[in-house]
């Protein structure tokens, strides 16, 4: 794997041409597109937090090495589905009942999809029945739920109550974020998981459904 | 520094105004309805929010205008509104004020990156220069751009304000990095300060955030790095959920014990944010009153005047 350690520097430094290009140069040596995944675009992301918890990058940098983690993907995923490989999970992600925000929740979107998640973006203002519909129809196993505002963040509550109600909440882990959300808001509601950025809620995703990083 | 500016700081720190989303929601919004659409339909309930914080201590008031941007709008319907939404919430804030208050305008993030692509500078631009322009025409005093994460974005509202001649303040966000002292894409207070004073800025400052004791460092390494006054309002800390309801943990009391680290800080317009309201302005004006003149002059931005005796 690596002749194609150029991937994984386009993947820290953000440039999605030549993550793509490089992607198209070892598919068409047949290399194993699981191994360019989890050998050199995962420990790319994986370098991508770290320097992001050491204040090296900050959201601009993260957004764009998602972008070119997602443009070697978009090559590699439709192999994969192919021959049958599983995603890492399938999350359902969107910003809150009564809340339009949706910076936070394009950028865990886009961190979560480089971490190898297949993800449904339901968009903002989500109510809890079109996420416990993307639970039941969508065959996600992962809940993520954004909310910018004090005011709307007590919809989470009422989404965790919607899955319980529907019978659900034992199939998903329910992550959830933004700024007004803590540790201890996660607990009180019965949420499975909280993080404070973006590249923290990959790792998050990763330890409840306990799939390896 | 404008004359006005002069004139409001001449007997030492100023005291703003607190939350006005919250405040709304107390008198009947939604949550999640668009506050700035009430200055068109709810506009008696608007006006009480701006006597609300004048009759607490407010010397000067902001307007209910914060999304009040095309680009928001679109999210909301009724972009063909902006101009009218934006003008009524300044007269709105002017009645209310009677005179006991300066009312200066607020303008907030489009809530699009740019860094992205989900909307070009130039997009960006217009809205604000449409915003400024209403604003302007509704009688404001000055402008306030708040709640900024990216400083391109910041540049190119007050590029926009700039435009009206009214004196510009421009505040961002400093809630990122290990150290929670950075803007969301990665500007400290340093790299802030000289940005927003080489562009021209009047006042420039930090406000929403984590909590005031955080903005204190933050107001300090701004104040040693521009001779502008700062301007600041945090949040009251962050929200927990107790009985079903969304609280702030920091009392009044508590939010206004910061007031005069704040002060000597170098701070020059001193409010709220985020889960503070007229008890908070209250608690505030009276802590501020307390402080002897030389005590709360001891800070004052010069520019070219004079210097306050810190004696």
């Amino acid at each position: 794997m690596q002749e194609y350690k150029a991937l994984h520097e386009a993947i820290l430094s953000g440039d999605a041409a030549t993550a793509r290009a490089v992607t198209e140069k070892a598919l068409a040596a047949s290399a194993d597109p699981l191994r360019l995944v989890n050998d050199l675009m995962v420990p790319a992301m994986d370098e991508v937090g770290r320097r992001f918890e050491c204040n090296e990058y900050f959201v601009p940098e993260l957004l764009i090495s998602a972008r070119a983690m997602k443009a070697a993907l978009e090559l590699i995923r439709p192999i994969l589905i192919a021959r049958g490989d599983e995603p890492a999970g399938r999350v359902a992600i969107g910003t809150v009942k009564g809340d339009l925000h949706d910076i936070g929740k394009n950028l865990v979107a886009a961190m979560l999809e480089g971490g190898g998640f297949e993800v449904i973006d339901l968009g903002v203002n989500v109510s809890p029945e079109q996420f416990v519909k993307a639970v039941r129809e969508g065959k996600a196993n992962v809940v993520a739920m954004s909310a910018l505002l004090t005011t709307t963040m007590p919809a989470m509550k009422t989404t965790i109550e919607a899955l319980k109600q529907a019978g659900l909440r034992e199939k998903v882990k329910v992550l959830i974020g933004g700024a007004p959300i803590t540790q201890k808001y996660a607990e009180e509601i019965g949420a499975d998981g909280y993080s404070d950025n973006a590249p923290a809620a990959v790792s998050l995703a990763k330890k409840q459904l306990a799939v390896g990083a | 520094m404008k004359p006005l500016l002069v004139r409001l700081l001449q007997d030492g720190p100023v005291i703003t105004d607190g939350a006005w989303g919250t405040e709304l929601q107390a008198r009947g919004l939604a949550i999640g309805d668009f506050p700035d659409v009430w200055n068109l339909s709810h506009p008696d309930r608007v006006a009480e929010v701006a006597r609300a914080y004048v009759e607490a201590g407010s010397q000067l008031i902001l307007t209910n205008t914060f999304g009040a941007n095309r680009i928001r709008m679109a999210d909301h319907g009724a972009p063909e509104q902006v101009a009218e939404i934006n003008r009524r919430g300044v007269q709105l804030s002017i009645q209310a004020a009677e005179n006991r208050a300066s009312v200066f305008a607020s303008i907030g993030p489009t809530g699009k990156l740019l860094m992205v692509g989900e909307v070009t500078l130039d997009e960006v631009r217009a809205a604000f220069i449409e915003q400024a322009e209403a604003l302007a025409r509704g009688g404001a005093q000055g402008l306030v751009i708040e709640t900024m994460s990216d400083l391109d974005e910041a540049k190119a509202a007050l590029d926009a304000a700039k435009r009206t001649g009214l004196p510009v303040v421009v505040c961002m966000v400093f809630d990122a990095g290990k150290e929670k002292d950075r803007t969301m894409t990665g500007a400290t207070p340093e790299q802030v300060a000289s940005e927003l004073t080489g562009a021209g800025a009047d006042v420039i400052g930090a406000n929403c955030g984590l909590g005031i004791e955080g903005y204190v460092p933050v107001c300090r390494r701004l104040r040693a790095a521009t001779d502008l006054p700062i301007w600041i309002k945090a949040n009251a800390g962050l929200p927990t959920l107790v009985g079903g309801n969304v609280v702030y943990q920091t009392t009044p009391d508590q939010f206004a014990s910061h007031v005069p680290a704040l002060i000597e800080a170098g701070a020059s317009f001193i409010g709220g944010c985020c889960g503070t309201n007229p008890t908070f302005i209250r608690a505030v004006r009276e802590v501020r009153g307390r402080l002897t003149s030389a005590e709360a002059l001891i800070v004052h931005p010069t520019r070219g005047e004079p210097e306050h005796p810190a004696t």
